[in-house]
């Protein structure tokens, strides 16, 4: 029969070759896709919360999927430790990979130390998406929210991440912005204090064990 | 009868915006992840997926019929023809081929050569009764019956096949990777071919 023999089987997902990830489908397949999952939970909520909360989790899954499939095919099993490093990590790499570009902009918060934030003009899951009246703030910008708690989360940097739409001036349409707001013990990571106290741990005899387990935490 | 159109989509699918697909496949994923969880039954699952691929394919057929240039078909046959050839092309990159003719001409099956949507996935023991790809036949079933919806108000420089024709369908999954078969057919058999009515009123 024709085409039964292009698609081989593996008795595991696991022994398939890994895809180079340059494999394409339209913009509307995915878009038309998204509609369909913001209008499927839609019928699941009762309130604009419950909404971006559902889709944040759907993009959870996403972004911690996205970081072990990054990490393996072009990082070579190795990934970011470093607050800024991960950062920088979701900003370009993620972004590269999942819509094509790198984000706008990546800035840190001015008020508060623990904030970052990820601005893109025009959010590719918001290309087709205009929000009723009635909806109020509602962004479906929450689902890349998810993704990007997903990628920080799984790489041991916990954080609350919301979509906000910010107005811009002179253009009809606002641009979102993705708010990383880190979890308390991340930033007690980078303290300088903790790091000398590792420094020291390391220099002694059972550093290795250590640094394996820092690895896994930091 | 006038040419059928591109007997491709690549020229098509060049042409139109893309996205990585593992966007699209993490995406879909988490789609029916959400489904397992909220319905949990598996059945319920393939239900919605269907569902949620009829909505979609009753939308998709305008920007197909727009942008795919495809004139008018001339039986179920070519139809099919062109759904495979230029329909999974242009929205998922992939080609499928039409195969399993009845002698009548009314039901055959589409054989995906490659699947965008399976990457990734293995299914659990949990989860043997899903038809992980449900969506497909859902979009197919609902590009089928709004074929002529769509022509009534389309340009009229732009030739639409089966003008005044609205293509019920009943699509099964015949066979799939993801349970053990060798490739992904979904077998479409044309149900009945319902005359529209005019004209048409504003509000419909």
């Amino acid at each position: 029969m024709i085409g039964v023999g292009k698609i081989k089987q593996y008795s595991n997902v696991l022994d398939k070759p890994l895809s180079k990830g340059k494999q394409e489908v339209s913009l509307s397949a995915f878009a038309f896709l998204f509609s369909e999952l913001v209008q499927y939970n839609q019928t699941q909520v009762d309130n604009i919360a419950e909404l971006e909360r559902r889709l944040e989790d759907a993009g959870y899954a996403v972004g911690a999927r996205v970081l072990e499939l990054l990490c393996h095919r072009d990082k070579g099993n190795r990934r970011e430790t470093r607050l800024l490093g991960i950062l920088s990590f979701v900003h370009s790499t993620v972004w590269k990979v999942l819509f094509g570009k790198v984000a706008d902009s990546l800035e840190k918060g001015t008020e508060h130390e623990d904030e970052y934030m990820i601005s893109e003009k025009e959010l590719l899951v918001n290309r087709f998406i205009s929000i009723p009246k009635d909806m109020g703030t509602f962004n479906c910008g929450a689902f890349v929210a998810g993704i990007v708690r997903g990628v920080l989360d799984s790489a041991g940097f916990p954080a609350v991440v919301t979509a906000h739409f910010v107005p811009v001036e002179g253009q009809q349409r606002p641009r979102t912005t993705i708010l990383i707001k880190f979890a308390e013990e991340v930033l007690l990571t980078f303290n300088p204090f903790i790091i000398a106290n590792c420094i020291l741990i390391l220099d002694s005899p059972s550093a290795k064990g250590i640094t394996h387990s820092l690895g896994f935490m930091s | 009868m006038a040419p059928v159109g591109p007997r491709s989509g690549d020229a098509i699918f060049a042409n139109m915006e893309r996205v990585n697909a593992e966007l699209f496949t993490l995406t879909y994923g988490a789609t029916v992840r959400q489904l397992l969880t909220d319905l949990e039954e598996v059945d319920e699952v393939n239900k919605q997926l269907d569902q949620m691929g009829y909505n979609i394919g009753i939308r998709l057929v305008d920007e197909f019929l727009a942008k795919s240039n495809v004139s008018r078909c001339v039986d179920f046959k070519e139809t099919a023809e062109v759904i495979a050839k230029v329909g999974f092309k242009m929205f998922l990159g992939v080609t499928a081929s039409v195969t399993n003719w009845d002698a009548d001409g009314t039901c055959c099956s589409i054989v995906l050569e490659d699947n965008p949507l399976v990457d990734f996935v293995e299914l659990p023991d949990t989860c043997q009764g899903l038809y992980y790809c449900n969506i497909l036949s859902g979009v197919i079933r609902g590009a089928l019956e709004m074929v002529s919806n769509t022509s009534s108000f389309a340009q009229p420089s732009i030739p639409s096949f089966l003008w005044d024709v609205s293509l019920k369908t009943e699509v099964t999954w015949i066979r799939d990777v993801l349970r053990g078969d060798d490739a992904y057919e979904l077998q479409v058999k044309l149900v009945k071919q319902v005359p529209e009515e005019y004209p048409y009123k504003d509000d419909e």
